[in-house]
């Protein structure tokens, strides 16, 4: 059974922009996603939509059984609460520490300390930041700062990944280190859909991809299928 | 019996954390938090010395009007039974609460006993030319209508005079409540004030936050546990405003109270018992302080957050 499907997705902002148009989507179980497309061409509004920053228009998205278009406003936390999401800006805290920073994610759910310490060093060890622990973010190279990001999007074990772009500040060799991390907890069973423009990266990694173009799904690539050099 | 013990372990784990992170921010945005809490402190200084005030005009006004009474001079011609008979009368009457018979007899050796020069001339007075009348002392029950009564009872036969302090009663009325309609409306404005500033030092501590805040929704932080922390920083700015105004309740009163032997000016103003007046005092000061500063933030997170 698919984890995720998009059926019959529209997503019109208020101010008019036609930012999906008519998506169907099945994703199963543990599989990694990406999803390219030239710039505007939907896929922040997608993955919004997956964790229900944003609304479908018209149409049903489900996320392991869940209707996220349903998901009440007061409710959307616990949608939350089942995925790890990661951005292109990080989006650490600059005052906390790394292991702070990771240990963040898990204040919430009032753990006791140990089993916050357990968790959250079994996490940065998975991205290997384990000695940084005591640093804070600017003393971090970008790539760093991502897998602490990483990190905490993974702390509580989430069966789903979301990557808005997450190596778009990061050079080549970076981004491949950071690749490897993600791919290695779709290794353990995490499901992984990741918005990116570098195709050059995609092409490398030989998963399935989604091209977007104008608001649509023009092209879904069986895993491996994807050539940077398609049509050259 | 574990769950419920484990739950209730997370529920204080999390509260805890947040009241050492309501201190942190208080900390943090330490400028704007004096601010808050010295407008805490000042209104309830003022709400202090309002209650205080208030309470102890009402007292005074307590007793003032339990003091209120009616003499009425009798006729010197009445007999005992038209004396009884008219007693019954003016009982029969609205508004009278009770009534007290002093003959001329007990007046005068009442007199007697106040001085000497006195006693010797009273002494001289025999029952035909003592020159007191007998009196009915009256108590009303609603002083508001003191004069109405007082007219009723002039009408009847065989009253000689009625007096009651007309005008004083009723200006010194007057007075009292113009003196806590002031109070009332000046403690009204200054709470107004209060939340008003402390609605904008948590909107700037939500401002400056936005960052956490965002992340806390992205980790799944339920809108409660995103609400919380600010709310719990207005309870501590609430708490620690309360803390002078508290000190100064129970050790000022009780000084001032200690310094006047109970009374002010005369012995007709009685102030009220310092314990346990000043312990209740405090308590409404640390209730109001908390709750205006809770209230204050909780619009606040209610505005700038939108959930
Ligand atoms: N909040 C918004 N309000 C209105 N229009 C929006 C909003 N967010 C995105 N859009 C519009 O929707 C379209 C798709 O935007 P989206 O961010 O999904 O593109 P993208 O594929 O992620 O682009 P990029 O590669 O530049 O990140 C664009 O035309 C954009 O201008
Ligand atoms: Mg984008």
């Amino acid at each position: 059974m698919e984890f995720i499907k998009f059926k019959n997705v529209d997503k019109t902002y208020k101010n008019g922009v036609n930012a999906v148009y008519n998506m169907n989507l099945e994703i199963k179980k543990g599989e990694f996603v990406f999803v390219i497309g030239a710039s505007g061409s939907g896929k922040s509004t997608l993955i919004k939509m997956l964790y229900r920053e944003e609304k479908p228009t018209n149409g049903e998205i489900y996320v392991g059984g869940i209707n996220v278009a349903r998901v009440k406003n007061s409710k959307v936390y616990k949608l939350r609460r089942k995925i790890g999401i990661v951005f292109q800006d990080y989006k650490l805290l600059p005052k906390l520490t790394v292991y702070e920073n990771v240990a963040f994610a898990l204040e919430i759910y009032g753990l006791p300390t140990d089993e916050v310490k357990r968790k959250v060093l079994k996490a940065l060890d998975l991205v290997g930041l384990k000695s940084k622990v005591k640093s804070y973010p600017d003393q971090l190279s970008g790539g760093e700062q991502q897998r602490v990001a990483i990190a905490r999007a993974i702390v509580n074990s989430p069966k789903l990944l979301i990557c808005d772009e997450p190596t778009g500040n990061l050079d080549p060799d970076t981004s491949l280190e950071v690749m490897k991390v993600i791919e290695k907890i779709n290794d353990l069973g995490t499901t992984i859909v990741m918005a990116t423009h570098d195709r050059e990266m995609v092409d490398k990694m030989k998963k399935r991809v989604v091209l977007l173009d104008n608001g649509k799904l023009v092209k879904d690539y069986e895993k491996g299928s994807y050539s940077n050099y398609e049509g050259v | 019996m574990r769950r419920e013990v484990i739950v209730i372990m997370k529920a204080f784990r999390i509260i805890s954390r947040n009241i050492r992170d309501g201190f942190k921010s208080v900390g943090r945005n330490l400028s704007l938090s004096i601010a808050s809490i010295s407008c805490i402190t000042i209104t309830l200084l003022i709400v202090a010395i309002a209650l205080v005030v208030s309470y102890n005009v009402e007292s005074v006004t307590k007793r003032v009007k339990q003091d209120f009474t009616i003499v009425t001079f009798v006729d010197n011609a009445a007999s005992k039974e038209q004396i009884d008979n008219l007693t019954e009368r003016i009982k029969k009457l609205d508004n009278i609460d009770n009534i007290t018979h002093e003959t001329k007899k007990e007046i005068a050796s009442e007199m007697r006993d106040t001085s000497d020069s006195l006693s010797a001339i009273i002494d001289t007075w025999t029952d035909e030319t003592n020159p007191l009348y007998d009196t009915l002392l009256v108590k009303v029950k609603d002083t508001q209508k003191i004069s109405n009564t007082a007219k009723e009872i002039r009408k009847l036969n065989l009253v000689k005079d009625v007096k009651y302090g007309q005008g004083m009663v009723e200006s010194l009325l007057s007075v009292f409540s113009a003196v806590e309609k002031g109070i009332l409306i000046t403690m009204v404005a200054l709470v107004l004030v209060t939340l008003f500033l402390i609605t904008n030092t948590i909107k700037i501590t939500i401002f400056s936050r936005k960052r956490e805040i965002e992340i806390m929704r992205l980790v799944g932080a339920s809108n409660f546990s995103i609400k919380q922390p600010f709310v719990i920083e207005g309870f501590v700015l609430g708490f620690l405003g309360a803390i002078i105004p508290m000190g100064l309740t129970i050790y000022g009163y009780s000084a001032l109270y200690g310094h006047f032997n109970g009374q002010l000016f005369s012995p007709f103003i009685k102030l009220v018992a310092a314990e346990p007046f000043v312990y209740v005092v405090s308590l409404v000061l640390l209730v109001l302080g908390v709750v205006v500063g809770m209230f204050g933030s909780y619009n606040a997170v209610r505005k700038y957050l939108k959930i």
